[in-house]
């Protein structure tokens, strides 16, 4: 019944305990006002009919409202709001009080992607893991201008503000991936800034989390370790195919040759680009590194100096497995073809 | 706008504009657009009233102590000047009651002289401050105060004080128009002074304006 | 406005209300004077009416050609015909243009201005003057605003959200400033409508025997000047952080982006009632022409225009609820909301009484009042909807928002827009046009309107968030269609500017094909220059008054 319901009104899947309630208000509302709008207008069409002009000049009756009729009209709707509204502000009062035992997640917003962080844990950048059936407060904040955490299936949403941290909080209720749109005006690309939440089932976050944290180790053992163990291109180019996923490349750069926000990866190791100043730059390590720690430093002609910095954001060995990824990606020729529109892949 | 009011004309007495039902009902209705032309500017200040109460809320120290720095004899000097340029203002209304145009006139000069000292008196403040480096946002430079909050003290106190300034040299202009046709028409009578009065009104908000930007800036 | 300032400004006519030609008739206000100068230089209300509309309607075509351009762009999930900076500029140009530019002005300063001195009974508005000022104040603002766009234009939204707006490198200034000076032509317009109705009222019409439509532009006219002054210093201070960083609302020196919000709403939402109130008070009027009854319940619909003008300064916050304010603040807001809705279906309930035992004749003006009162209900209902705090979580800046401003400040005005156009066309003009016509573009752009906006409520609840230049491919079925219907939107608006055009030049003359007993019809189509010969009418017991005379009011029926 409430599957059809959604079907009929276009709503996403609904995976939180928030969307019940909400959904159960949403039918409750729509059906009164389908009702009452059918009422009014069939009244009027009615009354259209019943009442057309007979003559150019026809005279009628002088009818007033008595009292009783006015305080209809006043009543009716008002105890329909109030209800509404009461409903309405049950639940808002329960969405802006998370449950004592929720689990803490950071969420950063900045011009264009969403970063997470767990008090505890690991950092993602533009993916939320979290447990299904266990509160999941999230602590909005913004680097730069207002962003708005929005996951529709979750129907919840919450602005992050910079200098100020709002919270949402939310308890999934079946695992799946869903998708986070911001919804705040927020610049140029203000709709690519997607990012998703991965429900797991708490064993699987379990491990997911381990996980997490003994490659974090291992980074850092890396790090230290002899540049000899550094592991082969080829080992390193698919790591970095995974890291330009999950650190929002690809929100900007395309793969496949065609022109987006910044330019294509495609081809672009070796290639000779043009600079903003009218100088020529021949694109090779020391260029791609610089772009992603100082992206403003060498601008391509015919693209905007948006990118964020990842000084801080990636580490060494990230850096350098992505060089290998762009490198992987040489080609003979390049193919300068009309974008087809972003794919929405999930990421991992 | 306002300068509409005080158009100086030529001719002696009230004239009826045709759309009027009566002289009356005219002077009503250029009473009634004025209270309203005065609500929108109290309304006007009324945003920054806003944003100082917030802010102020936000950082009560570093308020308090930007508020401490300014030259709170300065300040009250300026207050004096003002309500007193309010004082000569209300008199002219009374003398155009009574058809004496030249002390109308010789009113309309005090307050004005007086507003010309309100801003010299602004202008010596306002260098002080930029020597000092007391700026808003980003020119703020004084050693002082480093109290987060400080430099928009500033902002607000710059900006309200400016939109003041600004309307004191409007309030000026509609009056050197009054004084004018004081001295060289001398029209003004029993009948006939909505022109004195409505700009003399106008010089009253000025007053008021700065009447509460004076304890909000100054004092509290 | 002293007594001598008030009038009798140069080009204008002799001041002289009861002038007719040696012939015996009088020239109308189009005739009296055909040179450039007699117009630009007026001081008659209905001329100044008039040159608001050509003006209006220009902005008009121009907002429709950027809402054309978005749509078009939002037909594929990529980029289709721009690129993303276009098309964030092309988004805040629309709403600027059609906010700004057409709906605050379109209604009381075209029909307003025309109108209100023939409803009281007066030859003119109180301050001539200043209202041919209100137009040039209003042309230099929107001559900024044009200068900023094609010098760039911006891309805040018209929201203009700090801190967004403080950095951004588009033109941020020039249009914000041209917003700022048509502010003052907005409350040069309000002061003069509410001093001319408290002082201008023919003898006989009272408070409550005023038109319906005089109690909207009252209404509109008090938020006019009182939210105005607000907005103007809001974006005096933005252009002012824009340019010098000031840091007023600058988060890194402690400002408090939030605060703007609050500032803005504080006049952006009560601005939604300046553009909608002035519709429900056009369609007070039609509903009683067309069924030819008074008005049911007129003092409740007169009260509830005020009720809607006083409770709109206190619901601003739900634009907030998701904005961080506290729990309270957002049921304080959410539950005054609603009385706004209750206001408004206390009008919608008493225009469908005024059907009631009348004589309703379906002509296009009416048929607007069909769509309005579809667009109204649909679109009241969905902003109770989104008052409802929690439902607001989810909907909040998506599609569902767009399409229920869309729906009731949009649609419920551009059809009182549309309506007051064919019903006072004759009036304004003394010509008719195609009947036949005007029901068919009526059905084109009522059909268009719902076909537009009905896939984006259903966007919105789908989760698609406004300001989107690229989406999810799971979109593109809705948003499809929602192209397709402002496709036949477009093509509406362009059957009427043939056909009124048309009328203008070879319209049949009439003088009151409606039988109107409104007060404006009561003296000429088009109204002399002074807009009565020889003494006043006198004005019946109350407009729309259709009862049969032999038998009088007599025994009142009581429903």
């Amino acid at each position: 019944m409430s599957d059809l319901a959604n079907q009929f009104l276009f709503l996403p899947e609904r995976a939180s305990t928030f969307a019940e309630r909400v959904d159960f208000l949403h039918y409750f509302v729509v059906g009164t006002t389908m009702v009452m709008s059918a009422g009014v207008g069939l009244a009027a069409l009615f009354m259209f009919f019943r009442y057309r002009r007979r003559e150019a000049h026809q005279t009628t009756e002088y009818v007033v409202p008595d009292l009783k009729t006015e305080f209809l009209f006043v009543s009716v709707p008002l105890v329909f709001f109030l209800a509404w509204f009461a409903i309405g502000f049950r639940d808002f009062t329960w969405y802006t009080t998370p449950p004592k035992d929720s689990m803490d997640v950071y969420v950063m917003g900045k011009q264009w992607m969403w970063k997470f962080s767990y008090p505890e844990g690991p950092n993602g950048v533009n993916v939320l893991h979290v447990p299904a059936h266990r509160p999941v407060r999230l602590l909005i904040t913004s680097r730069d201008v207002i962003h708005s955490f929005y996951v529709p299936s979750f129907r919840i949403k919450m602005d992050a503000l910079p200098g100020r941290y709002t919270q949402a909080w939310f308890e999934a209720t079946k695992p799946g991936t869903y998708q986070v749109l911001c919804t705040e005006y927020c610049g140029l690309s203000h709709s690519k800034m997607l990012a998703e939440v991965v429900v797991l089932a708490p064993e699987d976050y379990e491990n997911w989390l381990k996980e997490q944290q003994r490659g974090r180790l291992q980074d850092r053992q890396d790090a230290l370790a002899d540049t000899s163990l550094v592991p082969p291109a080829a080992r390193m180019s698919e790591q970095g195919q995974k890291l330009v996923g999950s650190q929002g490349c690809l929100g900007c750069h395309s793969v496949d040759g065609s022109k987006h926000i910044g330019p294509t990866f495609l081809g672009m190791y070796e290639r000779t680009e043009k600079l903003q100043d009218g100088q020529d730059i021949r694109v090779d390590e020391a260029y791609i590194t610089q772009s992603m720690m100082d992206p403003g430093a060498h601008i391509v002609a015919g693209y905007q100096n948006v990118m964020p910095t990842y000084q801080g954001k990636l580490q060494g060995p990230e850096s350098a497995a992505i060089v290998e990824y762009i490198k992987s990606l040489r080609t003979a020729n390049v193919r300068e073809s009309a974008s087809e529109g972003p794919a929405y892949d999930p990421i991992q | 706008m306002s300068s509409a009011h005080v158009t100086p004309g030529t001719v002696p007495g009230p004239k009826l504009a045709a759309h009027f039902a009566s002289l009356e009902v005219q002077k009503h209705a250029a009473r009634l657009g004025m209270w309203l032309f005065l609500a929108t500017e109290i309304l006007l200040f009324a945003g920054l009233f806003a944003c100082y109460a917030s802010y102020r809320f936000l950082f009560p120290e570093a308020w308090a102590a930007s508020s401490r720095s300014l030259d709170l004899t300065m300040g009250t000097i300026n207050t004096v000047v003002l309500i007193t340029s309010s004082f000569t203002a209300a008199m002219a209304v009374h003398y155009a009651k009574e058809g004496k145009n030249k002390m109308v006139g010789h009113m309309f000069v005090l307050t004005l002289l007086m507003a010309i000292g309100f801003l010299v008196i602004k202008f010596f403040e306002y260098k002080h401050k930029f020597h000092i480096g007391t700026l808003p946002g980003r020119y703020y430079f004084y050693e002082g105060i480093q109290l987060p909050g400080a430099p928009l003290y500033f902002t607000v106190y710059f900006a309200s004080t400016a939109l003041h300034a600004l309307h004191v040299v409007i309030g000026m202009t509609v009056l050197a128009f009054s004084t004018v046709r004081a001295y060289r028409v001398g029209d003004f009578n029993a009948n006939n002074y909505t022109a004195v009065e409505l700009g003399s009104m106008y010089w009253h908000l000025v007053d008021l304006v700065w009447i509460f930007l004076f304890p909000m800036l100054y004092l509290v | 406005m002293t007594p001598s300032s008030s009038i009798a400004a140069p080009g204008a006519v002799v001041p002289g209300h009861e002038a007719t030609d040696d012939h015996g008739h009088h020239p109308s206000y189009l005739t009296d004077g055909t040179t450039v100068k007699s117009w630009l230089l007026t001081v008659d209300h209905k001329r100044i009416g008039i040159m608001y509309m050509v003006w209006v309607l220009l902005f008009f075509l121009v907002g429709g050609i950027f809402a054309m351009l978005l749509r078009i762009e939002l037909l594929t999930p990529g980029p289709t015909i721009m690129d993303a900076m276009t098309y964030n500029r092309v988004f805040t140009l629309h709403g600027i243009v059609m906010i700004f530019l057409f709906m605050i002005p379109a209604i009381p300063s075209i029909f307003g201005n025309f109108l209100l001195p023939l409803m009281l009974g007066a030859k003119d508005v109180a301050f001539p003057r200043l209202n041919l000022l209100s137009l040039y104040v209003y042309l230099a603002g929107a001559g900024f605003a044009l200068w900023g766009m094609l010098n760039g234009g911006l891309d805040t939204g018209w929201t203009f959200y700090t801190p967004y707006s403080a950095h951004t490198t588009t033109t941020v200034a020039p249009v914000l400033f041209g917003a700022f000076i048509i502010g003052f032509s907005s409350i040069l317009t309000g002061m003069n409508f509410i001093v001319t109705t408290h002082t201008m009222r023919a003898p006989g019409i009272t408070w409550f025997k005023m038109p319906l439509m005089v109690w909207a532009l009252y209404a509109t006219s008090c938020i006019q000047v009182l939210a105005t002054p607000v907005i103007g210093l809001l974006l005096l201070l933005v252009t002012a952080e824009n340019l010098f960083s000031l840091g007023m609302f600058d988060v890194a020196r402690g400002g408090d982006p939030v605060l703007f919000q609050h500032l803005f709403w504080f006049y952006s939402h009560p601005a939604v009632y300046i553009m909608v109130l002035p519709a429900f008070g056009v369609m007070s009027e039609i509903v009683a022409t067309f069924s030819r009854k008074n008005i049911f319940g007129y003092r409740a619909v007169a009260y509830s225009s005020v009720g809607i003008a006083f409770v709109g300064f206190f619901a601003w916050g739900h634009h907030m609820f998701v904005s961080g304010q506290s729990t309270f603040n957002a049921g304080v807001f959410g539950v005054l909301s609603m009385l706004v809705g209750v206001f408004t279906a206390i009008k919608v309930f008493n225009w469908v009484g005024t059907v009631y035992k009348g004589a309703v004749e379906f002509s296009t003006p009416f048929a607007y009042f069909c769509g309005f009162l579809f667009f109204t209900v649909f679109g009241g209902m969905t902003g109770i909807a989104v008052a409802t705090v929690s439902l607001d979580v989810p909907w909040h800046d998506t599609y569902f928002v767009v399409a229920h401003f869309h729906f009731i400040m949009v649609g419920a005005t551009i059809m009182a827009f549309l309506a007051a156009l064919h019903y006072w066309f004759p009036k304004m003009f003394g010509k008719m046009y195609h009947e036949g016509w005007g029901l068919v573009s009526a059905a084109l752009i009522i059909l268009g309107f719902n076909a537009t906006f009905i896939p984006q409520f259903l966007l919105g609840n789908a989760g698609m968030p406004r300001r989107y230049y690229e989406y999810p491919e799971r979109f593109q079925a809705l948003n499809v269609a929602s192209t397709a219907g402002a496709s036949l939107l477009a093509f509406g608006f362009i059957i009427i500017a043939v056909y009124l055009t048309y009328a203008l030049i070879y319209g049949e003359r009439v003088d009151n094909p409606w039988n109107s007993k409104g007060y404006e019809w009561l003296t000429a189509s088009p109204p002399p220059t002074h807009n009565f010969i020889g003494p006043q009418p006198t004005y019946p017991e109350e407009p729309h008054f259709y009862v049969d005379p032999n038998t009088g009011k007599g025994e009142v029926s009581d429903v």
